[in-house]
């Protein structure tokens, strides 16, 4: 375990070092993926200039999903990697080269995909959650501030995992790479907004299959001290983290199961 | 003749290129429809208290929402960079060498590929759509209005693609420029938003760029929201851009080819 940490960082370090040899190409990636994150929230804007509420939330609580969500999914980013790659290492036979060597194939796919340049998105967020907060009366205390703690490890946790089942759909569908956007940038999207906005079934299938209400909607009920208009049980608002960890096990047993699945390119 | 004839197999060409990857189409088809699950929702939510925005009711709404997501891959919404490669690998080279204009060749190319991608990604996700909310559906003649409206749609589409692209004759690594591009053109076409849902200072800005003729008038002209002498109009605005984003490209061609530099090997 120690072991694989030292790896880790070590296997981040040099992608770092080598990402920031181009330092007028790294800025201007940075600056890009902050710019463009703020079109997401022009939409929001844009939505609430026709409406005060969206069910029962304001612009400011909608602000509030949105910038832990795409705190969370930035983190991710970052952390996890997008499985940009992935789906070609599949295709071309190269996944072969991750069997041999004595490390988890989901460790080195992991490792193999930081990218500094994200931390611009999660610098938008930042921004974001600052308006936010600013703006709302949050009665903040010692549980709430804890819960704005956990939820961010917790939210990357469950999107990593979710993103992790997402992408094993390549190893069946050699060139079904676009399946993963629907598990990445889906997820974002819907995470940023209330899910008490969806039609019952949809709710259902993310809350308790996806868990991507765990991800902002369920901590953030608690952290602005609103009543659930869905009338869910208040546990489910301190569930996140026990979701999180019940992902992650999903996500490693499917990921195993699907590694096995592999057929190499061959040639 | 012989010209057409040529540009016809080429079209054959952009049209197979696709064909040849089913698992990608469903994939495409998976995501593209939880999208507009998504926005359809959220449009909905919006129509929950007030009946209309703009000239929109809340099944208009709906119904741009899987439209646009059955045009995404169409207009090719989401970029589009193989000249930019070829520019950058010095394959252009060749291909201005050839008795074939550039130009001409990605125009009958991407005028093969969009049918495979209107018909592929674009009608499963609209059926799902059409299943499971109230859209609107057109007169035969705003139908045949529509798909005029999108071939034209797909022209001023890949007029801007060539532009974007013609940025790697003068910058080494154009990702900057691209997702700039990319990012203007998805929110003022209408694909991210309905410009009808737009402040109207924005939606003036938006009107006076191109972008709106990729998204946004194909699918007012789909719910009828132009009639006579206006639809005839707004297809008209769209044409005049699809000229002048192509003229501007034959200028960035001769200009970026002018300047050309091939390392050699």
């Amino acid at each position: 375990m120690v072991d694989s940490v030292v790896l880790w960082r070590r296997l981040v370090g040099a992608q770092i070092r080598s990402q920031l040899q181009y330092r007028t190409s790294f800025v201007l990636d940075a600056c890009s993926a902050f710019l463009i994150s703020f079109i997401d929230f022009l939409a929001v804007l844009v939505i609430f200039h026709n409406t005060k509420r969206l069910g029962v939330w304001s612009i400011r609580e909608v602000a509030f999903l949105y910038a832990m969500s795409s705190i969370s999914f930035a983190l991710t980013d970052l952390l996890v990697g997008h499985f940009d790659q992935f789906p070609q290492k599949v295709r071309d036979g190269n996944f072969d080269i991750l069997l041999v060597r004595p490390r988890g194939t989901l460790f080195q796919v992991i490792g193999s995909d930081f990218q500094l340049r994200r931390l611009g998105k999660a610098l938008q967020g930042v921004l974001v959650l600052v308006y936010a907060v600013g703006s709302l009366t949050i009665p903040w205390d010692a549980g709430r501030i804890a819960m704005l703690v956990v939820m961010i490890p917790a939210a990357i946790v469950i999107f990593g995992s979710v993103w992790t089942v997402g992408s094993c759909l390549s190893f069946w569908t050699t060139d079904g790479g676009e399946f993963t956007n629907a598990f990445t940038y889906g997820g974002n999207f819907l995470a940023q907004y209330p899910i008490d906005i969806f039609s019952s079934w949809l709710r259902r299938f993310l809350a308790y299959i996806v868990p991507l209400a765990f991800v902002c909607y369920f901590p953030s009920l608690y952290i602005l001290d609103k009543p659930d208009p869905l009338g869910l049980p208040r546990l489910l608002e301190f569930s996140s983290p026990v979701v999180a960890v019940v992902s992650l096990c999903i996500a490693g047993l499917v990921w195993r199961f699907a590694v096995r699945h592999y057929r190499s390119a061959g040639g | 003749m012989k010209a057409v004839r040529l540009d016809w197999e080429i079209a054959k060409r952009g049209w197979r290129r696709h064909a040849a990857y089913p698992w990608a189409t469903a994939a495409g088809v998976f995501t593209n429809t939880i999208f507009g699950f998504i926005q359809a929702y959220i449009l909905l939510a919006v129509f929950h208290n007030r009946p209309h925005v703009g000239n929109y009711d809340a099944s208009d709404a709906v119904t741009y929402v899987w439209l646009a997501q059955a045009l995404i891959m169409t207009v090719y919404a989401f970029g589009w960079t193989e000249l930019a490669l070829r520019i950058r690998d010095g394959s252009i080279a060749t291909d201005l060498s050839r008795p074939l204009d550039p130009q001409r060749y990605w125009l009958a190319f991407d005028l093969g590929r969009a049918p495979y991608h209107l018909i592929f990604r674009g009608v499963l996700p609209f059926l799902v759509g059409a299943l499971l909310f109230q859209l609107r559906y057109p007169s035969p003649l705003d139908l045949v209005a529509f798909f005029v409206s999108v071939v034209l749609a797909v022209v001023v589409s890949l007029g801007f693609r060539f532009l974007y692209n013609s940025a790697a004759f003068w910058f080494v690594d154009i990702r900057g420029v691209v997702t700039l591009s990319l990012t203007v053109s998805l929110f003022f076409s209408g694909m991210i938003l309905p410009l009808t849902f737009f402040p109207a200072w924005l939606r003036a800005i938006a009107h006076a760029l191109p972008f709106a003729s990729i998204v946004q008038t194909p699918i007012d002209v789909w719910l009828g929201k132009h009639h006579g002498a206006e639809l005839v109009g707004i297809l008209a605005v769209q044409a005049g851009w699809a000229l002048v984003l192509l003229g501007l490209g034959r200028v960035t061609l001769r200009l970026g080819a002018k300047k050309l530099v091939i390392q050699g090997g």
